[in-house]
């Protein structure tokens, strides 16, 4: 089954009587249980995926489906309680003062009964990792931690689809690895489905398949490593190579037999195995 | 101007149960024209020192109802402060700290999220009228030129965007407004606070680069708080580690990310040059690089021709 299905769609921001296409005619789908990765620069339309997906903005034109429902104005809620989005700034999503205040709040707007919302905090706050912060003061965490508690507070709504809008790009690395891990330990344990926007190659890693999209069109699919490799590619979306593309693209002009990685290992091993190569003949 | 600190300590909250001692002995030199890094880890007081130097954050002593501490008998005074920043003595009550203030920029994180006005000039040109002093006058072709040469720096065209509101700016342009804000009034150091962040990769290269120009001709000294090896180990003539209020570290970069064991020892990260270093070391290949890419390419190119030793 797909978890969310784009047929078509189109969507356009229109400012002063002008209409700019931001998605266009865009197809694709996401398998229920995969973890899919969505890179591209800024305004390449990543972010209005994300709103789309979850009805914050309708389409133009189209079909949006989630799980088999039609995403329409008569299946909206219902969707809404399937598709759950972390945004980027974790001061913006937090509600209440105290942790478990702020993650029961949306179980609480969908009318759980009391207990039920106790067992969802307890689920919620464990799949984070912030089991001890229970009560603590959500002003006084860090912003790691924060997005934690933003990120229980939509599992709580039991989400099957959760949609990461460049959800670490405000975090220091300890925040974004934090982040990157719970939502790959989400995906393997809890069977949910992950969107992933970002625009951090090593975070694009952990998805089995990446999308680039371009001024609203997909332009390049297809497992991380592989889409990492076609640097050249990259660079005409305005991507820009990650550093150890650039090392292995400089050290290939160079006359140096090594093949486009991103692991650290990986590149030593080739470099060591041309150099010494080189002395042995 | 040269930027000395010695012994300075900061607790926020003090005397409260909250009490949160940030700084513990900061002691620090930035000589005038460098492009100096601070590094370490959320909570480790880089803020907090960064904040003290044009006094959003005063040392005790220079404030006006400062008293000083009685002491038992018997007890040894606790080291003095020293903080200067060039001909400003910033432990001092009497210093002009106005004067100090419009020549020492201060770029926060995330600076658009300061825009206020209702165009971009206006927007700009509002710390040049702050920092006007009393009965000085600024004409309107003054300010024109003024704003129009930040503009230009931050690479802005005064014509093109003078008159939009800030907000209808995309992300990077907002951010070099912001910056274009602080450094219309010259300060001689500019301090920013991860100016790098949140920004994809592209947005940083071109971030970076925009640093490098106003480096030099515009502000003499540039100051960066970063999380990111990479930009320090590239950008950076000197850089400082803090942790846990105190400075662990302070060399040059290719000195610094020698310490590999170190700076990962504290729970931060290394460059990728200095990864891949340690990965070619355990293979036996010893690289004495300086740990940008350039450097790092140049040396493995550099073996490879000359073959291994």
């Amino acid at each position: 089954m797909h978890a969310i299905e784009f047929e078509n769609v189109d969507f356009a921001y229109s400012e002063e009587g002008k209409r700019e296409f931001c998605i266009k005619g865009l197809n694709f789908a996401v398998e229920e249980g995969e973890f899919v990765a969505v890179l591209g620069h800024n305004g390449s339309g990543k972010s209005t995926l994300a709103r789309l997906s979850n009805g914050i903005l309708v389409p133009d034109g189209g079909k949006i489906t989630v799980f088999d429902t039609p995403l329409d104005d008569k299946h909206l809620f219902d969707v809404r309680k399937q598709v759950g989005v972390v945004f980027q700034n974790p001061d913006n999503q937090t509600v209440a003062s105290i942790v478990e205040d702020d993650v029961a709040f949306g179980a609480e707007n969908v009318a759980l009964p009391r207990e039920e919302i106790g067992r969802r905090i307890d689920f919620a706050l464990q799949a984070v990792g912030m089991e001890e912060y229970r009560h603590a003061t959500v002003a006084r965490l860090s912003g790691g931690q924060k997005q934690r508690i933003a990120i229980a507070g939509v599992l709580a709504l039991k989400p099957r689809l959760m949609i990461f809008d460049e959800a670490t790009a405000m975090l220091d690395p300890k925040g974004r690895r934090e982040i990157a891990a719970v939502a790959k330990r989400l995906n393997e344990e809890e069977n949910i489905t992950v969107i992933l926007i970002t625009h951090f190659m090593e975070e694009a890693l952990l998805a089995d398949r990446a999308i680039v999209l371009n001024k609203g069109e997909i332009v390049m699919e297809g497992a991380p490593k592989d889409i990492f490799a076609r640097h050249e590619e990259l660079l005409t979306y305005n991507l820009t190579l990650p550093r150890i593309g650039t090392i292995c693209k400089t050290l290939r002009e160079g006359g140096m037999s090594v093949t486009d990685t991103l692991d650290t290992d990986l590149l030593a091993d080739e470099i060591a195995r041309d150099l010494k190569g080189g002395n042995a003949s | 101007m040269r930027i000395v600190c010695e012994n300075l300590s900061y607790t926020y909250n003090a005397g409260s149960p909250f009490a949160v001692k940030a700084l513990d002995g900061v002691s620090l030199t930035v000589e005038e024209g460098e492009f100096f890094g601070i590094i370490g880890h959320t909570g480790s007081g880089k803020s907090t020192f960064v904040q003290h130097l044009n006094a959003l954050l005063r040392v005790p002593s220079s404030l006006k109802k400062y008293k000083p501490k009685k002491l038992k008998k018997g007890e040894v005074p606790p080291p003095a402060p020293v903080l200067r920043v060039g001909e400003y003595d910033l432990t001092d009550k009497k210093t002009d700290f106005f004067a100090l203030r419009k020549r020492v920029g201060m770029v926060f994180q995330y600076p658009e999220h300061q825009l206020f006005a209702e165009t971009v000039e206006k927007d700009v040109a509002f710390g040049l009228k702050n920092f006007l002093k009393k009965g000085e006058k600024l004409s309107d072709e003054e300010r024109k030129v003024a704003v129009s040469d930040a503009l230009k720096t931050v690479g802005l065209d005064y014509d093109e965007v003078a008159e939009k509101s800030p907000f209808d700016l995309s992300g990077g342009q907002k951010r070099r407004v912001a910056i274009a804000g602080v450094i219309v009034t010259k300060p001689e150091i500019l301090v920013l606070d991860e100016p790098a962040a949140g920004l994809d990769p592209l947005g940083k290269q071109e971030i970076m680069e925009l640093l490098h120009r106003i480096h030099g001709d515009w502000c003499k000294t540039v100051v960066i708080v970063s999380h990111d090896m990479d930009e320090i180990a590239e950008h950076c003539t000197r850089a400082a580690v803090f942790s846990e209020g105190k400075v662990v570290m302070c060399a040059p970069p290719k000195e610094l990310f020698r310490e590999a064991e170190t700076l990962l020892s504290l729970g931060l990260d290394i460059p990728l040059t200095a990864k891949l270093c340690r990965a070619l070391k355990e293979r036996g290949i010893d690289l004495d690089c300086d740990f940008t890419l350039e450097d790092f390419t140049a040396k493995v190119l550099a073996l490879k021709r000359g073959g291994m030793a």
